[in-house]
């Protein structure tokens, strides 16, 4: 009874998966993304399944903190899916280097993204491409329109004029100006220094002259950022040295503060619980018609296995992903992750498309700690969150914060470029 | 003649009972520990592979810029966590033993309610404090303003002069009842005869406890000394779920177990170090060490009574 029984569910297995195994290519995606599972196979790979009705792909996450780790043992195994979601820099370029990941420099779609867009999954000498970049988050400022209707308020363009919105809403007493704390850290170096900053460093003109060794630390485009970081201090809640990131969110959505920085990662989550209008604004600029930099931040991208079983068909689903079509159809099932495709595209979510358009007005930049010099001891990116904070709380002067962190960074780092 | 046989016989149901505890303890404890002291001994090369590197690790950490004062930061706050520890969660841990000894109403209840937060996880607690001394949300801001103190308010978890001791603070509401519950056993266990003999005497309350059940307690405050000690200095899921894994601000709550996380395991763009990471885990096993070894010493020299 019991061993017909397993013959018979042998039978059906085998008849179930006799004509997947004869005419369909099975392709796994390795993801950290496991947030993501339903736009994927309800929404992305359908549409690629309807085109190529030969290929037939899974989408296999792993939890974000262990992804790294299972994705080494998979490799090193030979288990992994023939496609990779790839991190940003270092990690990624690890993999490059120990040939887990294959070189995808002469996929015709490459030429649809920019070298910014492209910066994260490139060798150190710029010629090796290895994987297709999939998304970026951009910082700005988000605002409670309410508030600013309230209190009659213009939306700030120029430095000036944000430092007098924010004494406005002070002087009001009602609402607390700017909703940040620096308990966490990050959200002084990524959503306060790493935000304003490309305004006065310039961009990737700024970015680039620091990995060449041109531009310090210690120059004023730098110390200036962290000044205007720590005049900030007064408009934010009281004790916020320790407000924490979730702190800062509520206070805003709960319409109690009436203006956040942050970045478009925000989206879903404010519409959802905001009850008043949104608004967003650039980062604030020297004089009226600057041009703006904004931090259009390289976050996720797409491999491809260097052992993969069928690479033809893993190249097909790659080129699709550098096709307008997939950017359309990823960028509106996760409004604030922007495709970083060269192509135009509409998004039904008003905020994020109003993001999106900033890319054709201002210059992007990505986080100046990310590619290079955040690999040596002491650690940049660390270094960044702390001195940001202490700025912020008072226990450091901006000129030492310049000073502590290219100190560091000229402990290791030799610029070659 | 057949009890000599007896007795050279080897008992060979020992291995039976110790063997599978002996090998589990081998295979998950000595052999772990034993490979970590090997891997402080090692550093990695650009090409990752481990080659021997002396003492070069430990001279790295006590004296290399980058890493000496994050390594004596540590220690240092590490001992002040421990110091707040044994001046505040021994002595109050022992106060309410001797409270609940008498005979008070409730006592069950008292013992239990003290009791509570020990089996309570972590992030529960670090959650609820972090929310009752919340400038924003917490109910400390107005409970001071309502009493007209509003202006003594802190952020003291955000201030780097008063982190460290809050978070110790914290950590010693949550294991008070250790010490509680270790105090309270000793001292039940104390004959009624000599308390009634001291009485007697015309011993005052305050006499018993000092000539008489103190010195009684003598070996359970040894105990209790140690327990803290060896805790406090593999302390760091409270830290880590309260300030993350930078420990700070300025790194002024960072203790041996963050150092030792953000080492090994890396942090944000911070990739993991495990030779160093080795080599702090090394020192937090001699620093243990010879922490227990003054009080196996102490505890050879010290006069106990035996009851």
């Amino acid at each position: 009874m019991k061993r017909g029984l397993i013959l018979a569910l042998a039978m059906v297995l085998v008849v179930c998966a006799l004509p997947v195994f004869a005419q369909k290519v099975t392709l796994t995606i390795e993801s950290w993304r496991n947030d993501d599972l339903s736009i994927w196979t309800d929404q992305i790979i359908p549409v690629f399944e309807k085109q190529n009705p030969d290929i037939h792909l899974v989408f296999n996450p792993t939890s974000p903190a262990e992804y790294n780790g299972v994705l080494n043992t998979k490799l090193q195994g030979g288990t992994a899916g023939e496609l990779i979601t790839a991190r940003p820099f270092d990690a990624s370029l690890l993999l490059f280097q120990a040939h887990n990941l294959a070189d995808l420099t002469d996929l015709p779609g490459m030429k649809n993204f920019s070298s910014v867009a492209k910066s994260a999954w490139i060798t150190d000498d710029g010629k090796s491409v290895f994987a297709v970049p999939m998304a970026s988050v951009i910082h700005g400022f988000f605002y409670n329109k309410d508030i600013f209707n309230q209190l009659k308020l213009k939306v700030p363009v120029t430095k000036a004029e944000f430092m007098a919105v924010l004494q406005a809403i002070k002087k009001d007493g009602r609402y607390v100006p700017l909703a940040m704390g620096t308990a966490d850290m990050w959200e002084a170096a990524t959503m306060g220094f790493q935000n304003i900053g490309p305004n006065n460093w310039k961009g990737e003109t700024g970015r680039t002259a620091l990995i060449k060794g041109k531009e310090k630390f210690t120059d004023p485009a730098y110390i200036k950022t962290w000044t205007e970081l720590a005049s900030w201090a007064p408009f934010m809640p009281d004790g916020y040295q320790s407000v924490k990131y979730p702190d800062s969110q509520q206070l805003f959505t709960l319409g109690k503060a009436a203006i956040y920085p942050t970045g478009s990662w925000e989206i879903p989550q404010f519409e959802k619980d905001a009850t008043f209008k949104l608004g967003i604004f650039k980062p604030p600029v020297e004089k009226a018609g600057d041009p703006v930099y904004i931090s259009d931040h390289t976050d996720i991208a797409m491999g491809m296995n260097a052992a993969a079983k069928n690479p033809a068909a893993a190249r097909k689903f790659l080129q699709w992903m550098t096709t307008p079509e997939f950017a359309t159809l990823y960028s509106n099932a996760l409004p604030g992750f922007f495709t970083l495709s060269n192509a135009k595209i509409t998004l039904k979510d008003p905020l994020a498309n109003e993001f999106l358009s900033w890319r054709g007005n201002s210059k992007v930049t990505i986080r100046n700690s990310y590619q290079i010099l955040s690999r040596g001891t002491p650690n940049l990116e660390n270094e960044l969150w702390s001195v940001s904070a202490a700025v912020i709380n008072g226990t450091l002067t901006p000129a030492a914060a310049g000073k502590q962190i290219q100190d560091g960074l000229d402990q290791w780092y030799k610029p070659s470029m | 003649m057949l009890d000599v046989t007896h007795a050279k016989r080897f008992p060979f149901y020992l291995i039976v009972f110790l063997g599978p505890a002996v090998a589990i303890y081998t295979l998950f404890m000595i052999y772990p520990l034993l490979d970590s002291l090997r891997l402080s001994f090692f550093t990695t090369t650009q090409d990752k592979r481990e080659v021997f590197n002396g003492l070069g690790n430990f001279s790295t950490l006590f004296g290399n810029s980058n890493w000496a004062p994050r390594f004596w930061g540590a220690l240092k706050n590490n001992l002040i966590f421990f110091c707040v520890h044994m001046v505040v969660q021994n002595p109050v841990g022992l106060l309410i033993a001797a409270l609940l000894v008498g005979s008070v109403r409730g006592r069950v209840f008292y013992r239990t309610v003290l009791f509570m937060p020990t089996v309570l996880s972590v992030v529960i607690i670090g959650f609820i404090w972090q929310l009752i001394l919340s400038p924003l949300w917490g109910v400390t801001p107005s409970i001071l303003k309502a009493v007209g103190l509003g202006s003594l308010f802190q952020p003291w978890l955000g201030l780097s002069r008063s982190a460290l001791v809050t978070v110790a603070l914290i950590s010693v509401w949550q294991f008070v009842g250790i010490p509680m519950i270790l105090f309270y056993t000793s001292l039940i266990g104390i004959p009624d005869e000599l308390l009634e003999a001291s009485r007697v005497d015309g011993a005052t309350k305050l006499q018993v406890f000092w000539r008489i059940k103190f010195p009684l307690l003598l070996p359970m405050v040894g105990i209790v000394a140690v327990l803290t000690f060896v805790g406090n200095f593999n302390a760091f899921d409270l830290i880590y779920t309260m300030k993350g894994a930078l420990a700070g601000p300025d790194f002024s709550t960072d203790i041996m177990g963050t150092l030792f996380y953000r080492t090994f395991f890396g942090q944000q763009l911070q990739m993991g170090n495990p030779t160093m990471g080795a080599t702090v885990a090394t020192m937090m096993f001699l620093i243990i060490a010879v922490g227990v070894s003054l009080y196996t010493l102490w505890r050879s020299r010290v006069q106990t009574y035996q009851l």
